[in-house]
Order: C-alpha cells, then structure tokens, then sequence
C-alpha cells in the first residue's frame, strides 16, 4: 500500500505544478480562483493520502476542515470580483 | 478479505488521482475560464469521490468511514454552488473570453439578436396580452 500511496502522491505533485502554473500564468482573477480551488482539492486528496497510509483519525477532522474552507474561500472571492467587475 | 479489499482500494486510488492529473492538464491546456472550470469540476467530484472512497475501505471504526463520506456528500452539495457562482461572476466581470464563446444564451434580450427565433413566441410581445390570459403565459415573456 506505500508503494500505491507514493505512486498517487507523485501524480498529484506533477498535478500541483500544473495547476500552479496556472496560478502564475492566469490571465484572469477568476482563472486564479479556479487554481486556487483545484489546489484545495489537490490538498484533500493528499490528506486522505496520508490517512490511508497511517490509519489516524486526526488526518479526518482536518480533511473536514480543509474541504469547508475550500468551498467558503471560493465563494468569497467569487462575490469579491463578481462586486468589483463591471 | 483484507487483500482484496486493499486491491480495490489501490485501484481507486489510483484512478481517482489520475483524474487530478487529467484535471490539472485541461487547467493548463483549456482556451477560457468556463472551460477550465469544467476541466476542474472533473476532479472536484469524480477524483475526489474515488480517492475518499478508496480511503474508506482501508479505515478501520465505522465512524471514520461516515465521515469520509460525509466529506463526499458536502463536496458534492458545495462544489456546484461554488462553480455558480464563480461562473456568474466570470461572466459579469467580462473577463472570461466571452466574445469568443459560440453560443451566449445570457446575452441581453433587448439588443441585437440574430437568432432570436425561439424567444419570439407568446408572452414576448407583453403589451398586447390581455388579461383573461393565464398567468403562465405572461410570465414566460419575463425575463430575470
């Protein structure tokens, strides 16, 4: 099972320097949001990673907590550039 | 069991966070925002689900696993809200490519429309609706 979890954490890796080439690259604040948002995604999925591999239950309460705030942020900046633009 | 069960986990895994590559590929190859979007709304949903899920079966208390589904059900409920809503503001702030995009069924109804054949029909023309006429008709006319 480490050898799966290691295999799946350096996909995601290449993942995040795609997405934070995005990041970087983006035109847009709204592009930004959307890296932003895949970056929170790419961070559960590391956290579950890592509770495969340890079988805590401490990695569940910040699983919960990353994946709330995820959404709170994103919809935050939305209404931010939704109020600024036009 | 537990091998097998451990065989699906890694399977799921696997596939759940090669969709993340997918995702974060179309992220950098995808032309707009609305596009790119859609890219991401692969991972946030499918890629999510199949990694918590794979996780699932390798937890051990019951409670665990309800949590993780937990997680699955909020992203699931949470990340069309979000992308609404990003969208939304995409489109108003007018940053997201929309002079290219091919079909705009947002444009403003009271500007040019060269094919506005569809949005011609009863209730368009709400000046000469009597009012005997049924309230579905006259609302349809409306638009938000």
């Amino acid at each position: 099972m480490t050898v799966v979890v290691t295999i799946c954490l350096s996909i995601l890796a290449l993942a995040v320097v795609l997405v934070l080439l995005r990041l970087i690259l983006g035109p847009s604040v709204p592009d930004r949001v959307v890296a932003l948002d895949m970056l929170a995604q790419i961070i559960v999925a590391g956290i579950a990673l890592g509770l495969v591999v340890t079988r805590k239950d401490t990695y569940l309460a910040v699983l919960v907590a990353v994946s709330l705030l995820s959404f709170v942020g994103t919809v935050t900046v939305a209404r931010f550039v939704e109020r600024r633009g036009s | 069991m537990r091998t097998v069960l451990d065989v699906v986990s890694a399977v799921m895994l696997l596939v759940g966070v090669l969709l993340y590559l997918v995702a974060a590929l179309g992220l950098v190859r995808l032309p707009d925002v609305f596009s790119r979007m859609h890219a991401a709304t692969k991972a946030s949903t499918l890629g999510l689900a199949l990694v918590l899920l794979g996780a699932m079966l390798r937890v051990e208390q019951a409670g665990d696993a309800v949590r993780l589904g937990l997680v699955i059900a909020f992203t699931f409920l949470t990340a069309p809200v979000g992308a609404h809503m990003l969208g939304r503001a995409a489109y108003r702030s007018g940053v997201g490519g929309i002079e290219d995009l091919a079909v705009d069924e947002l444009k403003d109804p009271d500007g040019p429309d060269p094919d506005g054949v569809e949005r011609a029909g009863p209730g368009t023309d709400s000046d000469t609706d009597t009012d005997d006429q049924s309230g579905a008709t006259h609302e349809r006319g409306q638009r938000p």
